[in-house]
Formats: structure tokens, C-alpha cells, sequence
């Protein structure tokens, strides 16, 4: 084990590389190329025996990686942006093929206007293809779970490729101390790879050809659904299995802070989730019990998780980093709709800020919560669901 | 070295019940690939109309391993495919097998940039000069003045010279071959097969669908085709091309037989004009004088 100072995309190099990664595919885009860069740089000097395909796309990127995985290599990848949103055909494609391997999206706002800056857009976008969808709050957490992403893949009751998210910048190009976990221990915590099937000469396998039978094909999809809600309990145990090899647990599906004796929920996911724990704290300091829920994984949705601490709250506010154009905030309306399903009927609120990357403080964060709370105790609901937050 | 039918494997590499339509070209090459390559294969196929010759899910009609893939993928997947049997150590041959659209059109850039990296693959383009899965569209490989339900008063562009371009990308093996010739295919396949790097292989490949000829004569089609002059059989080992034997006569213009013999079989050139004759008769003379000018002739 060794404490280095790694900027969030140099600790997804490093977890690619200790995860015994055999081939890497990508293409550069802002802010991810770093990523690529260093791995090439591994690949060069020696340091990790894997072999880069320097494709000529995203398409290519993701089209490559899954080749390899397909074959029965450790594969991966990395993009951003309108570079995943260009891979995005492939991303269906792999997860329909049950080919577990592990991508690293570094989030970025989509064009036009060109803009380089966080928000949730691009990994948002792909919540519905069957991936696992995690966001990282830190670069440690980026590191931890990019290795165990690995290990929830290629676990059999899951078989799904997984996407390990962080923001452009904030993590992304941000130094911070990583403990490098020494390859023995990785090589301890993750067995050799395990995939539903491999494309060997000699062996007579098709995969995607046209099916007889819509009532089986129609089963593959919900064969995937069932493997991302059976992943929540693989995530919960690799989690833990991490957590006693390295003193690191994170939670599970969700992390929480201040939720034992809290009235109101702060829901949010990604970097900004450090500035709403000390939004979290400024408001306790003002005698307002709140409490924030840090969403882990976007896919498999937490809802049992998030449910649990909320059946007794005064009011949840959701902030999404991203939105659905004509209907709400992405996480919004998962939270929502699980409330609701489960007969919570507690106001629900849906904060919109950071879009396209504007910078949002723990202070406009304590704002918007201290004027959303104040406004559910005098009148015992929300006014508005949607709130597009420019700051103060 | 020439290939003759005694070396040619008895076992069937595509299945007997296939989804192909009467007289397909595309189940022609596919039997000729097991035929050459054995069970060395694995298939990556990108959509087109040999996504539905392989038949039905679960079943199939393939006993080669395949991957389907997306439209404009399939080289990428391949050195995705091919990376990991070098890693682990099996001896494979990967080959991607596009259509026309799937090679010359949307999966162009990947085509290049495998051949640009020169990764250890075979792509062949089985070329039925149109998209035949969507129902008869051009493509860029369509050639002039044919009727497709995208050009209804025929192509007025010309067909993209896509071996020439595959060369110019400096690739160890390009070649160009027929479903008519099937012991010349099967002899560049195996040579292909034993080169490593990228190998390009462009299979003409005449479709009684989308041509609008009798289904009993595609190999007559096919062969008209090389005896016109319309398609040069060559290949180029580093660069190096030489015409192939079943071309080699047609180099002399005066053996080549008339346009019109290949033309008039096919319903797709109905529309043809005396003057669009003549322009396709220049596009010949000009495809010889180029590829006789590579061959050193
Ligand atoms: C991205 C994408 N665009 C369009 C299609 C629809 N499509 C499927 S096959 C095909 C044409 C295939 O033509 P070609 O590559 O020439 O092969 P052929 O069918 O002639 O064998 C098209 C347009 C698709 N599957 N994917
Ligand atoms: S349309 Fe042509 S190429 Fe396609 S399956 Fe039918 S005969 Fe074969």
C-alpha cells in the first residue's frame, strides 16, 4: 500500500492496471484523455502487460474493448461526453450480450454550445441499456470502485458490464491523497475472469442472430433487469469484502450522512456530494435536521435503500445534475416514482443546479435547502416540484 | 499456390436450411470461407443481409463461431476479438465480413483505421453493390446507372474504387475475388489467412434480388462480370499487385467481351441509355489502365 497524491482520472489508470486489465481501447476526448494517457504510458514502459488498441473512434473504443472482452480478456475502456454518446449503439450492444467489462466515464456536459465542464448529461443518458451506473465522490472512491467494478461484473449472478462515473474536473483533474492498494491484495480480492461464454475457433456459438421466439427475446431483457436487481446484493458484498481487505466501505448502493435523527433529505449524487455534506452541516448548525443521501449506484436503483431512511421524512429535495428535457430531473423521477410506489407520501422535490457545469457552493446548496424546508414547515408541501437553480 | 477441389474439406461450414434467398451470393461465399479457412474461423457480422442467412435464434445455420454487431463496428470488434486469442494463446482467424454498406459506407472509418493499425484480421466485403437487407438502396458501391429504390432512374455517380483505397493503405494482403471463381477465392483466402497484419478481401458478389436477374444464374452473372472487363480479379501481397489468372486474359481489350452481355442479364440496368453504356465502357478501359499501371504492365 502506498499513499499517492493521483488526480481522479490517474486513480482509474491505476485501478485498470492493478485490475490486470489485458486490453485497453479509447479515444481521446476532454476531460477523460488522461486516462488513456497514462495507460498507454503503463502499457509502454513495461509497467502493465496489456495490449492498446489506438482505435479510430468511440464507436470503435467501446466496439474493441468488447471484441476483447467477447474473447475472454479483462477489457477496457473510457470516454466523456459526446464521445459516449458517439459509442452509445455499442453501449446497448454489450450489455444485451451479457459481456461483462468496465468503463470509466469522466462527465461532461453535452454540445451544443462546446463546453468541457461537468454535469450528469452523458452518463444520465445511458441509464436505460443495462449497464451498472455508479458515481464516485472522490478519487479514492474512483480507484476503490473501478477494481471492484470488475469483480460485480464478472460475478454470475450479475454478467453485466459496469460504468464507474466521476466529474470532469472536480475529480477528474483534482489532486487528491489515493492509497494505492499493492497488487497482491487486488490480486487476492479479484479472481481470474468469469464470463458467460467465450468466442473460441471450433466452437460453434452465435450470438445475435435473429430471434424465433419474441416471448424469449423479450425474457433477455428481463433477465436483465433481474441481474441488475440481484447486483444489488453483490455490490453490497463486494463492498464489504473491500472493506475488511482495506478498511474502506462505502455503503453499498448508497452512502449516508447524518440520517439517523433527520427530518429532511438531501439527495444527490457524484463530486458535489461533498459540498452538500458541509451544506448538511452548515444547516445543522441552524437547528434544521437534515440529513443527505448520497447515491452510489444510478443502476441498479437504490430503492429499498433510499426508501428505508425516507418512509418518515418531512420532505426529500432531489438534486439532479442533469434533466430529462419535458419531464424532470433523471434521479428526480426515480426517487419519485419509488416513493410513490411504495406509498410514501412525502413531499418530493426537485432541485436542477449545475447544469452545463455552472459551479454551485455548499452555500447555494444550504440556500436551496434552508428555503425548500422552510417553505414544507410552514405550508407541509412543496409549491413547485421543479426548481431550476441559477444560484444566489 | 493454386487450389483444385480434392484439397477442398467435405464437411459443410454453412448449414443446408439457411435463410438466403434462391441463388444468393452471400451463402456462396460463406460456404467457400469454411471451405478455405476450416474451423480456424471466428465470424464477426455486421448487419446485412448475413445476419439473416445465419437463420434463427436459438438455432442457426453456422457452425463457424460468430459475433453480430452493430452496422459500423464489425474491424473494430474483430481486433477486439482477434487481440484476445493472441493474448490467450489461440490460433485463430478472425474476419470481419461486411457488406457493401457495412464496409465502404457506414463502417469506413473503422475499416481504415484496423487497416491504419494493421491489426491481425481479414475483413471481407461481400459486395452486392447495394444495401440488399433494407430492400435495395445504393450505397457507394453501387455502380453507375443501376436502379436501386434510392436512385429509381439509376445511380448517377460512380462506383467508389474501394480496393485501390484499401492499397493505399499499405496493408500486407489486398485482393479483389468473385463468388464465379471459387477456387481463386479460396486460394487468396488461405494466403490471407497465413499473413499477418490486416488482409483485405473484396468479394464480388451478384444478387438476383437486387439485380432483378434469374436466381440460376448468379455465377454466370459473376462470371460475365470478370469476362467484361467490369471486375478485375488481382491481389497485391505488400503492395505488389498482379492480375489474377481468371483476369489475366481480359488485360488485352480486344478478349473482353461486350458490356452489354453482362448488362442485359440484369434488370437493375434497364434503364440504361446508349450514352450511359459508353460511360460505363470508359470506367472499364480506365480500371485496366489503372491496375495495369500498378501491376507494373
Ligand atoms: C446504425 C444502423 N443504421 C442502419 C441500419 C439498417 N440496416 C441494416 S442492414 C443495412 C444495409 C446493409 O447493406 P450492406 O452492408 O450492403 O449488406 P447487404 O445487406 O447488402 O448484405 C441497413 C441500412 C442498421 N442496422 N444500423
Ligand atoms: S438479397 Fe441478395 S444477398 Fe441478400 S440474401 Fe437475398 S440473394 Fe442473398
Amino acid at each position: 500500500m502506498v499513499v499517492k497524491p493521483l488526480t481522479g482520472n490517474y486513480a482509474a489508470a491505476y485501478a485498470a492496471k492493478l485490475s490486470r486489465v489485458k486490453v485497453v481501447a479509447a479515444y481521446p476526448i476532454t476531460p477523460q484523455t488522461t486516462i488513456v494517457e497514462k495507460l498507454a504510458q503503463f502499457i509502454e514502459d513495461g509497467e502493465m502487460d496489456a495490449k492498446m488498441i489506438r482505435v479510430e473512434s468511440e464507436h470503435s473504443a467501446l466496439a474493441a474493448a468488447y471484441g476483447a472482452a467477447s474473447g475472454g480478456v479483462r477489457a477496457f475502456t473510457a470516454t466523456s461526453s459526446q464521445g459516449l454518446l458517439y459509442m452509445h449503439e455499442m453501449v446497448w450492444w454489450v450489455a444485451g450480450s451479457r459481456i461483462p467489462l468496465v468503463m470509466t466515464i469522466v462527465t461532461r456536459t453535452l454540445g451544443p454550445p462546446w463546453n468541457i465542464w461537468t454535469d450528469h448529461s452523458d452518463i444520465m443518458d445511458q441509464r436505460d441499456s443495462g449497464w451498472l451506473i455508479m458515481m464516485a465522490e472522490h478519487n479514492q472512491e474512483v480507484l476503490d470502485e473501478t477494481i471492484k467494478m470488475f469483480k460485480i461484473t464478472e460475478d454470475p449472478r450479475v454478467f453485466l458490464p459496469g460504468m464507474v462515473g466521476l466529474d470532469a474536473f472536480i475529480l477528474s483533474h483534482t489532486t487528491e491523497p489515493v492509497d494505492i492498494p499493492d497488487q497482491e491484495l487486488v490480486d487476492t480480492f479479484l479472481p481470474p475472469r468469469r464470463q458467460p461464454y467465450v468466442f473460441k475457433p471450433g466452437d460453434s456459438l452465435l450470438m445475435g442472430n435473429v430471434p424465433r421466439n419474441l416471448k424469449e427475446n423479450m425474457r433477455m431483457r428481463e433477465d436483465i433487469h433481474n441481474s441488475l436487481e440481484a447486483a444489488k446484493k453483490v455490490i453490497e458484498e463486494v463492498d464489504e469484502e473491500w472493506g475488511k481487505l482495506t478498511g474502506r466501505r462505502y455503503g453499498g448502493l448508497i452512502e449516508c450522512y447524518r440520517c439517523e435523527d433527520a427530518s429532511h433529505f438531501i439527495v444527490g449524487m457524484g463530486a458535489w456530494v461533498g459540498d452538500m455534506r458541509e451544506a448538511v452541516d452548515s444547516l445543522r448548525t441552524n437547528g434544521i435536521k437534515v440529513g443527505l443521501i448520497k447515491v452510489r449506484y444510478v443502476r441498479p436503483f437504490p430503492r429499498e435503500d433510499i426508501l428505508k431512511w425516507v418512509v418518515n421524512a418531512k420532505s426529500v429535495v432531489v438534486f439532479d445534475r442533469s434533466v430529462s428535457a419535458g419531464s424532470a430531473g433523471p434521479l428526480f423521477l426515480d426517487v419519485a416514482a419509488h416513493l410513490m410506489t411504495a406509498g410514501i407520501h412525502v413531499p418530493v422535490k426537485n432541485i436542477l443546479a449545475g447544469i452545463t457545469g455552472l459551479d454551485v457552493t455548499y452555500e447555494d446548496i444550504a440556500d436551496a435547502v434552508l428555503k425548500s424546508v422552510a417553505e414544507v414547515e410552514e405550508t407541509g408541501k412543496f409549491s413547485r416540484f421543479i426548481e431550476w437553480y441559477y444560484g444566489r | 499456390m493454386p487450389v483444385t477441389l480434392r484439397d477442398l474439406p467435405k464437411e459443410k461450414l454453412l448449414l443446408p436450411g439457411n435463410a438466403s434467398c434462391p441463388g444468393c451470393p452471400e451463402a456462396l461465399g460463406l460456404k467457400y470461407l469454411g471451405m478455405a479457412l476450416g474451423k480456424k474461423v471466428i465470424l464477426v457480422v455486421p448487419a446485412g443481409c448475413t445476419s439473416i442467412i445465419q437463420g434463427l435464434m436459438p438455432g442457426g445455420a453456422f457452425i463457424y463461431p460468430t459475433l453480430n454487431v452493430p452496422f459500423a463496428s464489425s474491424d473494430a470488434v474483430a481486433a477486439g476479438v482477434s487481440a484476445a486469442k493472441e493474448i490467450l494463446g489461440e490460433d485463430a482467424v478472425v474476419v470481419a465480413w461486411g457488406g457493401d454498406g457495412g464496409t465502404a459506407d457506414i463502417g469506413f472509418a473503422t475499416l481504415s483505421g484496423a487497416a491504419e493499425r494493421n491489426d491481425n484480421i481479414i475483413h471481407i466485403c461481400v459486395d452486392n453493390e447495394a444495401y440488399m437487407n433494407t430492400g435495395i438502396q445504393r450505397s457507394s458501391l453501387t455502380p453507375y446507372g443501376a436502379w436501386t429504390t434510392t436512385t429509381w432512374r439509376g445511380k448517377r455517380e460512380n462506383k467508389k474504387e474501394l480496393p485501390l483505397i484499401m492499397l493505399m493503405h499499405k496493408v500486407p494482403y489486398v485482393a479483389t475475388a468473385s463468388v464465379g471463381y471459387p477456387l481463386d477465392f479460396i486460394a487468396k483466402l488461405r494466403k490471407a489467412a497465413s499473413i499477418k497484419g490486416f488482409k483485405f478481401i473484396h468479394l464480388h458478389a451478384p444478387c438476383p434480388v437486387g439485380w432483378r436477374f434469374d436466381p440460376s444464374k448468379t455465377v454466370e452473372v459473376a462470371k460475365l462480370a470478370v469476362e467484361t472487363g467490369m471486375w478485375i480479379l488481382f491481389e497485391a501481397e505488400n503492395g505488389k499487385v498482379t492480375i489474377s489468372p481468371p483476369s489475366r486474359p481480359y488485360a488485352d481489350k480486344s478478349k473482353r467481351k461486350p458490356i452489354e452481355e453482362y448488362i442485359k442479364l440484369q434488370g437493375r440496368f434497364r434503364t440504361l441509355t446508349k450514352d450511359d453504356i459508353k460511360i460505363l465502357e470508359k470506367a472499364v478501359d480506365d480500371a485496366w489502365n489503372t491496375i495495369l499501371k500498378l501491376a507494373g504492365k
